[in-house]
């Protein structure tokens, strides 16, 4: 048995040109590269004559150290140039979606929030707001809980654009940036350790509310790492910005268009860098984005230059919101008070038989959801997350299935390949910020 | 009960739903995306064996499978579900052809319930590995266990 029949997996992996026909070619490549079929007729003719066929296949993943994980690429080059690629996903499937379906209502924010594990309290938030619309008490929960969610989820855009910061200066050599992205991310994570009490996987956002209140001098906190951040953007900006190599490395590459990235269903940086702004927060607001004011930050020409600028830009608008938020705090409960949903307070416990029972009752059998279905979606800092629950009326969701921005932006890595040098694929790949944990589930 | 191109409307806690058969499915969608709805931002099904009496509106028979698409207009900023019912074994028409971004979505309802999509480009799996059996998410997949044993426990 030859190496290759050996180490080949099958149908999902991209086949050897020499080995197709013309018309599956055809459709490979029209469909991996989206191109029109007159555009692919073209090109079939141009490439297909397996007697001069000078291309090679390689793999670069799943074990790469720029592929953000455990994607695998499989790319076909001609020297250095990238004619065709196709991106192999699936190492990191742990069926979370399966396992929502066994988890009750009340233990869900667990296991979602470690799909995208660089915002998890954007994951808990899209689903305790799916969860809270199915219960039919999406507008009774408490001003402060409403605010605080919007506190932490934009501290949470900018830790993880902090860390696109770090990995995305790291592959293209600018290395002395992954210490500063790290350092300044772990101020934000800090602050999360003092809040929810984990600095990843909070499940602190929970259906009915937040699971505590803030912590004493939390404003100090939030002022301290928005007073030490701020000015380390402007030197960001010094040190890679205008910079000519960063600029050299980064514009021009990797471009797509409007129309494509509308068709390839793609949203986030990866959509407003081709200049279209489409901000959930701004264009089906939730929680209270509506009464805040910030800009949509859009780019110009698609390339990952712009998805570069994009995201260092809306660091510097979720400082804008955090300001309005410490302004804007309102006191109150920080959870609703609904019996059915929120779980009594520790120090009722020591004193009340129900109260332990009514703990006990919740945190075992949780809380039955009516029956229905909805689709929730908000602006995670990797696109739209959009969360889909079932209920069958029992305190499990039937079925619990996320729209995962990174699994669907990935689809426009061929696109934005091809035609590339492979040197560049470490770029295209960085500037579209996928998390692999998301991709897969 | 309102009708959408001919096909039956619902509500769900708020949001447009719109229920079409497979043969209508893609004409419907057709004319969809010809009102504004450009992008397809979400895809998925769900197996509905285990709880077959859901709210549905007349004229629309359960079906043990449902395709679930939300459609999405950037220019009117409003959503749109639609939802096709599907027996064992029925395949689909596929999207890719109007939304090539639902190509890795419809390669994961494939993999996960089964439901093969017509005229897709490039139908295997994506998630499971190539040689898996079986589609996870059905309602009827087996789940696996490992069992424990306590050893050495002297009652």
């Amino acid at each position: 048995m030859s190496l290759v029949q050996q180490t080949n997996e099958g149908g999902q992996e991209l086949g050897a040109r020499s080995e197709l026909t013309a018309k599956e070619l055809l459709r490979e490549v029209g469909s991996v590269l989206r191109m029109s079929e007159a555009e692919a007729a073209a090109l079939a003719l141009d490439e297909i004559d397996p007697t001069t066929d000078q291309t090679m296949i390689i793999n670069m993943g799943p074990q790469h150290p720029s592929t953000h994980g455990v994607l695998r690429l499989m790319l076909e080059l001609q020297g250095e140039t990238v004619l065709r690629c196709k991106p192999i996903i699936g190492y990191l499937h742990t069926g979370m979606e399966k396992t929502a379906e066994q988890l009750s209502y009340m233990q869900g924010g667990t296991n979602v929030t470690r799909m995208d594990y660089l915002s998890p309290l954007n994951n808990e938030l899209v689903f305790s707001l799916a969860v809270e619309k199915l219960l039919g008490i999406e507008g009774d929960i408490p001003e402060r809980a409403v605010w605080m969610r919007m506190l932490l989820s934009e501290l949470n855009r900018m830790s993880s654009h902090l860390l696109f910061m770090a990995t995305n200066g790291m592959d293209l050599g600018a290395v002395s940036m992954m210490i500063y992205g790290w350092r300044e991310r772990e101020q934000v994570l800090r602050f999360f350790q003092k809040v929810t009490g984990l600095r990843m996987n909070h499940n602190f956002i929970r259906p009915g509310g937040v699971a505590a209140d803030l912590t004493p001098g939390w404003r100090d906190d939030v002022l301290s790492i928005l007073e030490e951040v701020e000015p380390r953007l402007d030197e960001y900006d010094v040190l890679m910005t205008g910079q000519p190599i960063w600029r050299e490395r980064l514009q021009g590459v990797g471009v797509i268009t409007q129309q494509e990235a509308i068709a390839l269903s793609a949203t986030g940086p990866t959509l407003r860098c081709t200049g279209l702004p489409w901000d959930l927060r701004r264009d089906q607001p939730y929680l209270r984005y509506d009464e805040l004011d910030f800009d949509v930050i859009v780019g110009s020409y698609g390339d990952a230059f712009d998805r570069y600028a994009i995201r260092l830009n809306e660091i510097r608008e979720s400082i804008r919101i955090v300001r309005q938020i410490l302004e804007r705090m309102p006191s109150g409960d920080y959870r609703i008070q609904d019996k059915k949903v929120t779980p009594p307070p520790r120090a009722r416990i020591d004193e009340s038989m129900e109260a332990l029972i009514h703990h006990f009752k919740i945190f075992t059998e949780g809380f039955k959801v009516p029956e229905g279905e909805v689709y929730v979606a908000i602006e995670s800092p990797r696109g739209e997350i959009g969360c889909y629950i079932v209920s069958d009326g029992t305190s499990t969701p039937y079925r619990m299935h996320m729209r995962a921005p990174s699994f669907v932006n990935i689809q426009c890595l061929p696109h934005m390949m091809r035609g590339g040098l492979v040197a560049d694929a470490v770029a295209v790949i960085s500037s579209v910020d996928p998390v692999l944990g998301e991709v897969d589930r | 009960m309102d009708l959408l191109h001919g096909c039956p409307t619902g509500d769900s806690r708020g949001q447009a739903t719109v229920f079409a058969s497979v043969e209508q499915y893609l004409p419907l969608v057709k004319k969809l995306a010809d009102d504004g709805y450009n992008m397809c931002s979400d895809l998925t099904a769900v197996d509905y064996l285990t709880h077959p009496g859901r709210a549905l509106p007349e004229g629309v028979e359960a079906k043990r499978f449902e395709l679930v698409v939300n459609l999405l207009s950037l220019d009117d900023r409003k959503r749109l579900r639609v939802r096709v019912q599907l027996e064992d074994g029925q395949s689909a028409p596929s999207l890719f052809d109007l939304y090539p971004g639902t190509e890795a979505m419809e390669r994961e309802v494939f993999d996960m319930y089964g439901i093969a999509f017509t005229n897709h480009p490039d139908l295997t799996r994506i998630l499971m590995p190539e040689d898996w059996d079986g589609h996870p998410l059905r309602k009827d997949y087996e789940l696996g266990q490992i069992p424990v044993q306590f050893k050495q426990v002297n009652s």
